[in-house]
This record gives C-alpha cells, sequence and structure tokens, in this order.
C-alpha cells in the first residue's frame, strides 16, 4: 500500500530560482534563505520519498487566462519546465508518474472533487523552485514528481476548507494504491506578501507565525480563515497560503514538526517553510480511527 | 456598468484580480501574455500601438499600457502576472515595476524590504472595520486583545525576532 508519510511547506518565490540560476547563492542576501534549506536537503535525502505531489500555482506560463481550472492534476509521464520570458530555467525535466495520478485523480473525483486531469504541461517556477530547495539541484530529480496546480491567481481560489478536505481524499486515494510507496506532499507558495498594487511589498511576519504554528498543532482553525483575511493581513498574493492546506490535509491530524524556518524578505516575499511528519507508531491508531470516520461519514450521506 | 463592490474593496491600494475584472482585463493579459514569444516582442517594440489593435483594447486600456501605468492596467483587470512581461519586455526588473506602483524610488523600495517589508498596521482597511471575522485573531483586534495574544504567540516555538532581524540586515547591506 502506498502511504503519506510527511509534508513539506516552502515559498516559491521566483527570485529564488534566478539566484539558484545565475549562481548567486553564496550572496549574504542568498545565503540568508538558502542556509535555512540545508537540514531540510539532509532530511529530504534520507527521507528518500518515492513519489512527490507538489501542490502549486502556475503564473501565466502554462494557463494564460483562456482557461483557469481551480484544481488540475499532472498525469503526464513528464513535465518540462516553462520558459517564463528569460528562457526555460535550467533544471531536468520533471518525470510524472501517471499511473498514481490517475489512480488518484479517479480516486477524488469519485470523492466530489471535481479535478481537471491534464496530459501535457509545462511547469515554472512555483514547482521547480521548492524541489530545488529541498532536492538541491541535481541532473535528473530523485523521485517521480506529480505536479497538483492549483488556481490562486484569478479571484477566488478555492477555499482553505476546500483544499483541506481535498488534501483528506488524496490521502485516501494514496492509501488505496496497491503498491508500496513512500510519498511526501509538497505545499508551496506563501507566504505574506504582496506584489501588486500600491500597497506592494505587504509583509506580516506576526500572521505568518501564527499560521505556521496552528499549521503543525490546529489546521482545522486554519480552514476557516476567510479569503478577505488572507487578502488584509498576508497580502494579495498571500492568499496563495491555501496550497498548504492541501498538504496539511493530507497528513494525520497529530504530527511532528521536525523543522521550520523563516526569513523575510526574499525579493517581495516573506519566505517560510516546514516539514511535518506523520507519527510512526500511531500509523495503525489512526487507520482505526479513519475507518470510523469513514463510517460515519457513510451513515450522513445515507440519511 | 459600474463595477459591482465587494467586501475585498476595502483593502488599499489592492486591485484584486476577480472574475469581473477577468473579464474586462482579457485582452491586456492576452497581449501581455503575446509577449513570452520573441518575434512578438519585437513587433510590439517596433509599433506599440500598432501591435496593440490586435488585442481590442479600450481606449482607456491602450493609454494604460503605453504609459505603463502599471496601476491603471491592473485596475482595468489586468493582473501583475501577466503585466510583469511587459515590464520584461522593456527590460525593467521587478523591483522597478514595485517601485513604479508603489510611488517609490527602487533603492527606497529594495530598502523598505530589508527592513521587513511595509507594515500591515495602518493598511488594512479604507474603512477601519478590518477586524470583523479575523480567525487568526490578534492581527486586527483592539489592542487588549492583542497583547493577550501576543504573550500566548510567545509561548510558541521562536522565531527571531523581525525587528532583529532587519537590524542585522541593515548592516549587512
Amino acid at each position: 500500500m502506498a502511504r503519506i508519510i510527511a509534508g513539506v511547506a516552502s515559498s516559491h518565490v521566483p527570485a529564488i530560482g534566478a539566484a539558484i540560476d545565475n549562481k548567486q547563492t553564496e550572496e549574504p542576501y542568498w545565503k540568508r534563505v538558502f542556509s535555512g534549506f540545508e537540514k531540510s536537503k539532509e532530511w529530504m535525502a534520507k527521507t528518500k520519498p518515492d513519489v512527490a505531489i507538489v501542490v502549486y500555482n502556475d503564473h501565466a506560463s502554462a494557463f494564460s487566462v483562456e482557461m483557469v481550472p481551480t484544481f488540475a492534476l499532472g498525469c503526464a509521464a513528464e513535465f518540462p519546465p516553462a520558459d517564463e520570458g528569460w528562457g526555460p530555467r535550467p533544471v531536468p525535466v520533471v518525470k510524472g508518474h501517471p499511473e498514481l495520478a490517475s489512480h488518484i485523480a479517479q480516486s477524488v473525483i469519485l470523492d466530489e472533487f471535481d479535478l481537471t486531469i491534464v496530459n501535457k504541461m509545462e511547469v515554472d517556477h512555483g514547482l521547480t523552485v521548492p524541489m530545488n530547495l529541498l532536492f538541491g539541484s541535481p541532473k535528473a530529480w530523485p523521485c517521480p514528481v506529480i505536479p497538483l496546480a492549483v488556481n490562486v491567481v484569478l479571484y477566488p481560489p478555492p477555499t482553505g476548507h476546500r483544499c483541506f478536505m481535498l488534501g483528506r481524499a488524496i490521502r485516501k486515494a494514496v492509501e488505496s494504491y496497491p503498491e508500496d510507496l513512500k510519498v511526501v506532499v509538497f505545499g508551496t507558495g506563501g507566504m505574506s506578501h504582496q506584489i501588486s498594487g500600491p500597497r506592494a511589498g505587504l509583509i506580516n511576519s506576526k500572521f505568518d507565525k501564527a499560521f505556521l504554528d496552528n499549521l503543525t498543532k490546529d489546521p482545522k482553525k486554519l480552514t476557516r480563515i476567510p479569503h478577505l483575511e488572507y487578502m488584509r493581513e498576508a497580502g494579495a498574493e498571500g492568499i496563495e497560503m491555501v496550497m498548504w492546506l492541501i498538504m496539511r490535509g493530507a497528513l494525520d491530524d497529530q504530527v511532528d514538526e521536525v523543522y521550520r524556518f523563516y526569513t523575510v524578505p526574499a525579493s517581495n516575499t516573506a519566505v517560510g517553510h516546514i516539514i511535518l511528519e506523520n507519527r510512526k507508531k500511531a500509523a495503525a491508531k489512526s487507520k482505526v480511527k479513519r475507518a470510523a470516520a469513514h463510517a460515519k461519514t457513510a451513515v450522513v450521506r445515507s440519511k | 456598468m459600474a463595477r459591482a463592490q465587494h467586501d475585498y474593496d476595502d483593502i488599499p491600494g489592492t486591485f484584486v484580480f476577480d472574475a469581473e475584472r477577468s473579464r474586462q482585463g482579457y485582452g491586456i493579459n492576452m497581449f501581455c501574455m503575446s509577449l513570452m514569444k520573441e518575434e512578438n516582442r519585437k513587433a510590439f517594440k517596433a509599433n506599440e500601438a500598432e501591435y496593440l489593435k490586435k488585442f481590442n483594447l479600450t481606449p482607456a486600456q491602450t493609454e494604460a499600457v503605453l504609459r505603463r501605468d502599471y496601476n491603471r492596467m491592473l485596475e482595468l483587470g489586468g493582473n501583475i502576472y501577466f503585466t510583469a512581461k511587459l515590464g520584461a519586455t522593456d527590460g525593467h526588473s521587478f523591483r522597478h515595476l514595485a517601485a513604479t506602483m508603489t510611488g517609490s524610488t527602487q533603492d527606497d523600495y529594495a530598502k523598505m524590504m530589508l527592513e521587513g517589508g511595509r507594515s500591515v498596521e495602518g493598511n488594512r482597511s479604507k474603512s477601519g472595520k478590518s477586524g470583523v471575522g479575523s480567525v487568526l485573531g490578534e492581527q486586527g483586534k483592539p489592542k487588549a486583545v492583542k497583547a493577550k495574544a501576543k504573550a500566548k504567540a510567545g509561548k510558541a516555538k521562536s522565531v527571531k525576532p523581525k525587528s532583529a532581524r532587519s537590524k542585522s540586515k541593515a548592516k549587512r547591506k
């Protein structure tokens, strides 16, 4: 059986990608950012997931305003890096996991999450920057990746609650996949930032820290944050943080926070990063609990 | 028809890219999208007004693009991820765009970011009714509640305080 072992959240600032591509990571400004991911890379090398599900958003690269899917799941065998106006980033082609991806699509759609299935897609910095931060800059990415693109550009994005529940459904899908695979889920974007209009440059570290604290301990509280609060408190583009809740929803209720990093700024953005692990010992117990939860749902539905 | 009013119109200095703006700004955004191709960038630079005719812009939108009035483009339905492509076509950094939109110099904008960014204090609301319905609590509420929340936050896992961070950064730069 496949299982989700951990979740990672990380900002996906494009300038971080540019700093990697232009070899500026040792400059003091950037070293401050990259040093916060050294331990994370060690953790990832030790964890060795078989598959990563990366929740991210496209920034007018693969999707223009012609089509704006709310949730788009990448089911292709590979996803080339997009040309974002300066040529594609010099990173390896992202290899997919079409079998698990289509299994997830089928499972969550029947679970009433109407995903868009994407069989051809280029991926931009939203996906590749967090991969660099966690995997470094290898010649080939160490594991296949299932991209899940979420619309957070055109208002309204899906609600935090919807995202959390989709995470739950993804977990159920993963756990019903027969092959023995270790899966890590990435939630990307954020934290507080606004890059548009006269209020550009907004940062709210208090909000970010409260968000990080609750992400570990009380994620359900975060699912109640209305879009207005994200935009007001964390900046118009801070609303990207709903994507972190998909990752969180895919984990156990109780998790261990194994690492956290926060720094301001990278370009216009507060950089936040956290690693959450499902508890190994509790695995059997939570299975029982989840079965009970499913049973409850079934009763409600049959009314 | 006048634009419908929304709760988020109360956020100062912010043009939320919603479905209405997306419809209104379709031409601006598709024009910007076309600039992903080198031949289109060349054609645009050769004759801007002529090139724009292909995109069915309103006169106000055309003027905003020609004048590189980025805030006006956002107001008329442009989205920042798209308009940034126009900035890149001009050879401008994002910092240049940010300085233009915020009415500051690039150096001042960069300095503000290094010092921890634009504070949310005083930037939450045009009407002053920002605390209503806030979930994470302390952000928009009166001072008494704020102090309590602060004490609570102090117990949580600490990350280096903002003031200390920005000080050390200021030295570095």
